[in-house]
This record gives structure tokens, sequence and C-alpha cells, in this order.
């Protein structure tokens, strides 16, 4: 769509074509000194699709956006964005859009002249760029406010016009760096809606980075988790959270509970997870998932929300068991948490509908937990580091 | 909530950046540098060349007649003695007067910062002649005592080492409230309250916790008035008696009257490797202070 | 801070406060009122009033050069000084080599050392380059003390600065030519001012160093001053002081003004 002559051409089959991905990430590796941030990763993030980096600081997430944007050049490895190999290319010549967690507006421009700038250095014609401008800020519902300055607006209509004047030249792609990580709660989810709403009426592909799980369940198709510069899994949230591939992943979307022991695999399909004394029977399908052999350290994981509490019910083969004792109660509101201690010493926790709480339980009060032998996932244990 | 891996917990090491060692930027201080080193550095190194090489074939003799002389070594123990008096008074003056800026409210607070940088930045001769004004036999003070009948002779006021000091520690007493007041003001209040919350007297709060806690700011305004005060000029020449005269006024007296250029240089690089071993050794001893958790800037 | 102790303490405080400031003013304030005297010598009270002083000092030719040479040399030093001084900080802020800390110590030497010894210095050697008692000789020497201030000026601009705000340009498409001129210059801009503000300070009250660079033909106000005050007093050193006194209060307002008018 632009024309300036400094920018890269794209080619006429990256603009048509549908399949070419918009981002392609091939060995990508960032050192710094002996520490590989980025430890080689592979990535490809598809036309018009929302997908988020997810991990804990350090993980290498908000390095790999960086690469992407051009502000560090990567140890080794390539960048194709849109078909063009823009590894060694200078950030200015990218063309892709950023929205930084701390805004990043210009202090001295107004919102207005802040969302012009990127016009400004294509030099596009005046008329064209206060059209553009315009409806880039009716985009994200600040039309009136383009002559304000940004320490005139509020931290979530900052972050609107960063948003807009990430989007307003029609970038190849759009870059968003912990983008609500300055923003209170409430403010947070409104905006989370706005980003996806914006994103969907311009069919931009994103590349969204979080710690966040939840922000990251909520806005993406494809979520990549990250961890110690290398990518555990990707996928989109339901395989993320249904289906696992290790432990590090299971901890870092929802909720779990982790049974550690060891895999027996029994004949047939499935196995029994074996730990001093207990015995928990596992799914033909997660055993296959997991392709663990036996007598693998292994871990059991099962969602809060998949146990219940057992009111004296008959136990049958499909079903998992374990004896605890209450520690805490929660009210959530729709929700009961049950905080349980094991004979162990271990705390699990458990989710259940209010309507299912009319139990009056106490502290100390022994239960009975069961699961059905499906819900539970296995994963390899790496044991204690 | 069962915990999360071990493995996976291990804490990432910070990420040290590993920029290229020289970059586009750094070409830009050329100039200044270049520039300093012809204009400052190249004078000063021709001046301590000159301390040992004029008469031709001096050697250290130059710094030899200089402590063989009583009255040259007098001169220094005078300016070592006027430095000193100096930064006591701007201490016992500017402590009260910073702590004050921390406790009034905003605007005031920044009226007092305005009193003390407008003479901070008016021209040092301009105030000693003002002092000069006051302090002479008919000058303003004289003439106010004399007139309302306090005394009936005028008092000697210029000419003295008294003279000379009011005059420097007006000079110099911002040096010594501004970084006094920039280490007060990070004080945290707190502290205040909370020893008052565990049964400190507010006397005893401020004793014990408000001047420690202010040391470094203290230590780094005597330490800037001190070696500041060594090298005045324009004040003692102005305001002080023939007994009076320090360092500065000697070395001036020796090149522009004496043209001895060797004897005035030596008496320079003195005076310089004075101040610098005072920065130096004061420098360590802040740092230190830094390890323990002080709230110096530096 | 029980409120019994509260009321004394108070005003004990403002007291000293009050008396610390008179202490801090009052001398320069003696001067002011000092310059409209009717009278032929300097008294205080002055005795009527009267521009004689201003009018003499004006119309003195040693006086009237002065004033402009002192210009002269201030507008120049506070040209060469912040040019140098921002490339400087610029270099220090965000350059990265060996070294780094030496150059900025170098930067700031010119405060530590003692200005007799600057002076000395640079006597002695501009006197063989033949250029002691010219305005370049001057402007130079002014410049290497005006330097510091205009370098700590800028990189506190520089250093408190938003980072991804250059990011954010180049982002944007623009160069680092263009992020510099759109976007680094525009914000670090009162920091640059305020740095040729006390540049320009320095060289117009700076006595020291001019009295060895300058000579008969060519003098500053503060060295005519200086002649002058050793000598016989008359009220138009006092108006001379007072004309000092309010061009440098007048640009501090000015940098106030300007300070409260940043952006960012």
């Amino acid at each position: 769509m632009t024309t300036d002559p400094s920018m890269p051409a794209r080619s006429a089959a990256a603009s048509t074509s549908p399949e070419r991905p918009a981002l392609v990430l091939r060995g990508l590796r960032k050192d710094f000194g002996t520490i590989a941030a980025v430890d080689g990763i592979d990535l490809e993030v598809r036309r018009g699709e929302f997908l988020t980096l997810l991990g804990p600081s350090g993980s290498g997430k908000t390095t790999t956006l960086r690469m992407v944007a051009g502000f560090m050049a990567p140890t080794s490895g390539s960048i194709e964005i849109d078909g063009t190999d823009m590894t060694r290319v200078p950030p200015y010549r990218r063309d892709v859009g950023m929205v930084f967690q701390n805004y990043a507006l210009f202090p001295h421009m107004t919102a207005a002249d802040n969302v012009a700038f990127p016009l400004r250095m294509r030099r596009r014609p005046a008329a064209e760029i206060k059209k553009r401008v315009a409806d880039a800020l009716e985009l994200v519902k600040l039309g009136s406010h383009g002559d304000r300055y940004p320490r005139q607006l509020s931290g979530g209509q900052q972050q609107r016009i960063a948003l807009a004047r990430a989007v307003v030249f029609e970038p190849r792609l759009l870059l968003m760096d912990e983008p609500l990580g300055a923003l209170d709660r409430k403010l947070r989810e409104s905006l989370q809606l706005e980003i996806i709403r914006v994103s969907r009426e311009l069919g931009a592909t994103v590349l969204y980075v979080t710690h966040d799980q939840e922000e990251a369940l909520v806005m993406s198709d494809r979520i990549a988790i990250f961890s110690m510069g290398l990518i555990e899994q990707l996928g989109s949230g339901e395989d993320l959270y249904d289906r696992p591939a290790s432990l590090f992943v299971a901890d870092c979307i929802g909720e779990s509970n982790i049974l550690r022991g060891t895999y027996e695999v029994d004949g047939g399909a499935g196995g029994w997870m074996t730990r001093e004394g207990s015995r928990w029977r596992v799914g033909g399908a997660a055993a296959a998932r997991s392709e663990l052999s036996s007598g693998a350290a292994a871990a059991l994981v099962v969602r809060p929300e998949r146990m219940r509490i057992l009111d004296g019910e008959a136990v049958t083969d499909g079903m998992n068991t374990l004896d605890a004792s209450v520690d805490e109660v929660l009210y959530l509101g729709p929700d009961t948490k049950y905080q349980l201690a094991l004979g162990s010493g271990q705390r699990i926790s458990i989710r259940e509908p209010r309507e299912a709480n009319a139990r009056g339980l106490q502290r100390g009060d022994p239960v009975r937990v069961g699961w059905s032998v499906d819900d539970g996932l296995l994963v390899a244990d790496p044991g204690k580091g | 909530m069962a915990t999360a891996d071990e493995a996976r917990s291990r804490t990432w090491p910070s990420l040290v950046s590993a920029r290229p060692r020289v970059n586009r930027w750094s070409a830009l201080a050329l100039p200044a540098v270049v520039f300093l080193i012809a204009v400052f550095l190249v004078p000063l190194l021709a001046m301590a060349l000159r301390s040992v090489t004029d008469p031709p074939g001096a050697g250290l003799s130059n710094y030899q007649q200089f402590f063989e002389q009583q009255a040259y070594v007098r001169v220094l123990t005078n300016t070592f003695w006027v430095a000193l008096l100096a930064t006591l008074t701007c201490l016992v003056v500017g402590y009260p007067f910073a702590y004050l800026m921390t406790i009034v409210p905003g605007r005031v607070a920044g009226l007092l910062l305005i009193a003390v940088l407008l003479p901070f930045w008016s021209s040092l001769l301009v105030r000693t002649f003002a002092w000069q004004v006051l302090l002479r036999d008919t000058g303003v003070i004289n003439r106010f005592l004399l007139d309302s009948g306090f005394i009936s002779e005028p008092l000697t006021l210029i000419r003295t080492t008294s003279g000379v000091i009011l005059g420097m520690s007006h000079i110099l007493l911002p040096f010594m409230v501004l970084p006094m007041y920039a280490v007060m003001r990070r004080i945290d209040p707190e502290y205040s309250r909370a020893a008052a919350n565990l049964g400190a007297s507010p006397l005893s709060a401020f004793l014990r916790i408000f001047i420690p806690l202010s040391l470094p700011g203290v230590l780094a305004g005597c330490l800037l008035v001190f070696v500041l005060a060594l090298g005045f000029y324009i004040t003692p020449a102005l305001l002080g008696g023939l007994k009076d005269q320090m360092i500065s006024q000697l070395i001036v007296q020796q090149i522009t009257q004496r043209l001895d250029w060797g004897f005035g240089s030596a008496m320079s690089v003195l005076l310089v490797a004075i101040t610098l071993t005072f920065l130096f050794v004061a420098s360590r001893a802040v740092r230190l202070r830094d390890l323990f958790g002080s709230t110096t800037e530096e | 801070m029980s409120d019994s102790w509260r009321q004394p303490r108070r005003i004990l405080m403002a007291a000293l406060g009050a008396l610390t400031v008179f202490y801090l003013l009052a001398p320069t304030l003696v001067i002011v009122p000092m310059s409209f005297t009717n009278a032929q010598i300097l008294s205080f009270p002055p005795e009527g009033f009267s521009l004689q002083w201003y009018e003499h000092m004006l119309t003195d030719r040693q006086w009237s050069t002065g004033i402009v040479n002192s210009l002269i040399v201030g507008l120049l030093t506070a040209a060469l000084a912040t040019v140098l001084g921002t490339l400087a900080a610029l270099g220090i802020s965000r350059g990265r080599f060996p070294g780094r800390s030496l150059v900025n110590g170098l930067v700031l030497s010119p405060l530590i050392v003692p200005v007799v010894v600057i002076a000395i210095g640079m006597f002695g050697l501009f006197v063989q380059w033949k250029i002691s008692g010219s305005v370049l000789g001057l402007v130079l020497a002014h410049t290497a003390l005006a330097l510091p201030f205009v370098v700590v000026n800028v990189s506190t601009s520089l250093q408190t600065m938003d980072r991804n705000l250059e990011l954010a340009a180049a982002n944007l498409g623009a160069d680092p030519r263009r992020s510099f001129m759109h976007v680094t210059l525009p914000i670090i801009l009162p920091g640059v001012v305020a740095g040729a503000i006390f540049a320009f300070i320095t060289s117009w009250d700076e006595v020291v160093v001019a009295i060895f660079l300058t000579s008969a033909r060519f003098r500053t106000l503060p060295v005519e001053m200086w002649e002058q005050v050793r000598q016989v007093v008359d009220p138009t050193v006092a108006a001379v002081s007072t004309t000092l006194l309010v061009v440098t209060t007048t640009l501090l307002l000015v940098l106030v003004f300007v300070r409260r008018q940043a952006p960012a």
C-alpha cells in the first residue's frame, strides 16, 4: 500500500496469497555473552492471526519481539516478514507497527501529530495524512481528542492513541509488548476487547507478548509458551489447556493439581501412576500423547474444576480418588474453591460450582476427592533441578 | 495448589547487554574532548612543566624554595585555616537552613531555593564588593552602629580574617546547602514517624535518625566548600589584610609582580595537588558510605 | 512530631530561616539602591534618586566598551559551549566506548581546578600562542569553563528522556537523523537552552581568568569593575554591579519559565 521508495517493495505474491505466513522465524537466536536469551526459535504466524507469546519474565518472548521489530540484531537465524527477509533490515524500514508497554507517545506532539508521525516519515501528502489520522482516531474512538497532548490523556486513552499510531500506516505486522501491563484490571479487560476489535476490523496480523495467561487465553488464536529462550508448546488456548505437552505448560496455563510419581504401562491402553502406596489410573489417550515409557518419572495433572468432593457415592472404575482434609474454603462468587491438604502435606485445590456446596465443610474435615480417569493429563516430570 | 516444577523456577540470570564496543554516538564527544585537551589540559601541563624547568634545570628547587620559607608556609597554613573556618561557618548556617527547606510546604521551599540559587549565580565580584561596602570603616554596618549609638568608634571589620570568612561563607553557602538539601529531601519522613511510634521524642528522633541519614550530604557539602575555599582569590584580595593572604594571592603576586613563572607554577601545581588529594580521599569516604545504603546520588 | 513541640520550634526555625535568607540576599540588595544615589560617593542609605551613574556607565567609554565586550564574549562563549557541550553530552550519554567515564571526568574537570590556576596556565600558553588579550583567547577560555554546565544540563535531559521514544520513532519509519531532529532534539531542547544560559552567565560574570586574558585595549565589564574597586570607588561601580545582577537574574527567570514549559 505504501509507495515510499525507502520501504522494501512487497512482492505481489505476498499481498494476494492468503497462504503465505505473515511472519516466519527460523532458528532465531540471541546471545548475550554466554547466555542464550533466545535459543533457536522456529515460528510461523499466519496472516490475520492473533498469536501471543506467553511466558515468565526472562523467557525470551520480549527479546524475540524486539528482534522482529528490528531493535536488536539476532545472533543467528532469520526473520521473514511477508515473504521478505528482514533479518538485517533496520527498524525504520520494516513497516511493522509496535505498541509499547509505556505507550511511548511523543510528549511534545499532540495525539493527532503522534498518529500522523509515521505518515509524515513516509512523506505522504498532507490531505491524505489528515484523513487517515482522523480515521485512525475514529477507529479507537478518540476522534475528538486529537488536539490533546499525551499528558492530558488517561493511561487507557494514551494506549489507544498508541494503537492508532501503530495501525495508521497499515503495517504488515502489528507487534505489542505487554501493552496493558501498566493499566488496572477493569481498564485492561475493556482494552483487551478494543484491541481484538481493532485488529479484526483491520484484518491485522498481531504478535502479542504478555505474561498474563488469562489475557493470552482471551485474546489469542494461538499461544506460544516460552521458557528459557525456547517455545515449549504452540497451539490454541484449548490445545494448551486440555493437552499440555509438559509440566511447565500445564502450570503456565490455568491452575493445576500435580501428582508426581512413577508411570507404569498396563498392557493395553493406558497405565498406572504410582506413588508411595497410592495408585491412579491413567487413560489411554493421555498415555499415548505423553509418549512416556514404563518406569518414567511422571506427573499426573488434574484441573481443579475436574475434581470433586465425593459425598459417600460409590467409586466406579472410570474414577480415581484421593483422601485429603480441608484446609481452606474460599467463596469466589459463582464458584467455591477448596484448598485441601494431602497426607504427604501437599496441597491441592478443587473448584466446584456454588450450588454443589451445601455441605458446610470446616477446616480439618476429612474428604474423599474423585475425578474421571479421562480428565487426568500425563506429562514427564523433569524432577527437581 | 501444587508447587511448580523446581527446575523451571530456577531464576533466569539478568541479561548482560552485549552492545558493540564502540558505537556511532561516541564520535560526538570528540570535538569537546579535543577542545578541552588543547585549551584546558595543555596549559595546565605546560605550567606543571614550567614548575620544574624555570629557571632552567630547576628540578624541584621551586618546591623546595616554597617549603623552606616560613612566610610562604604560613600562607599555606593560613589558607587551610581560612578554608576550614569558612567550611564550619557554612555548615553551622547551612544545616538548619537546608533542614528548614525540607519541612516547609512546597511553595516556600521553592522560594527558599531561589534565595539560595540567585546569589549562587550572581557575580562573585559583585558580592565581594557588596561585602566591602558593608564592612568598611565608613561602610553600611559601621554607619548603622555609629548612627544608632551602639558604638562610638568604627569597628575594624574589613582587612580582617573575620571579614574574609564572612564574605567567603556568603559566597560558598549555596555549595553547602544544595548537596545537603538534595540528601535531606530524600530522607523518608516515615522514618521519623516510625521512631515516634516506637517511643522516641522528636529531639531524639532528629539526633538519632535524621542527622545520621543526612551525613552523606553534609560530607559532600563540606568537601565541596573546603576545596573551593582553598582556591579563592577575589574575596581574600578585597576583604583580607596582609596577614590573611591566601595561596592564590601569592601565586598571582609571583606571576604578575615578580614574574617568577617557575615559582608561581610550582605553587599552582601544589594547590591543584592538594585539591585533588582532598577530593580523592573524600570520594573514597563517600563511596564507603554508599555501601551502607546512603541516599546520595553519585 | 507532637504539637506541643511544634510552635516554639517552628518560630525558631522560621527566624533562623529568615535570618539566613537575609544574609544571602542583603549584601546584593544593598548595592542596588546605592546605585541610584544622587551623591558623588557610595553611601547607604542613598541620598536622593538619580540615574546619573547608569548614564555615566553607558556614556563613559571604558565602561560602555566593557559592556559591549562582555556581551560579545558572552554570546560567543554561549554559542561555542552549547554546540560542543551538547555534542559531548550526546556522546557521553548515548555512546559506548572505552574510557567513557574518563571523558566525563575531563569534561567536568574545569569545575574542580582552582580558577587562579586555570587563569595562569592559560595566560602562560595563550601569550605564546599570541591569543592573549584578544576576543578569541577569552572566548576559548570561557568556553572551557562553561562546558561542564552545558554538558550537565543536556545530559540530565537526555537521561530523563524515555528511551522508548527513540525506538518508537525508528519503528514508525524515522531514520537516525530524522529521529534526532523530530524527537530527541525537541525533547532535550530545554536542557540545551538551560546550558546555553548558564554558559552565558558564566562568561558574563567571570573575572579571574578575564583579568589575565584581557588587555588595556580589550576589557570586559567585570575586569573594569575589578580595576575600579581596588582604587577610587565611585557609585558607577554600584550601577555596574546592579546591571550585572539584573542580567543574570533575568536570564535565570527565563530559565525557570522555559523549564515549566517543557513538554516531557
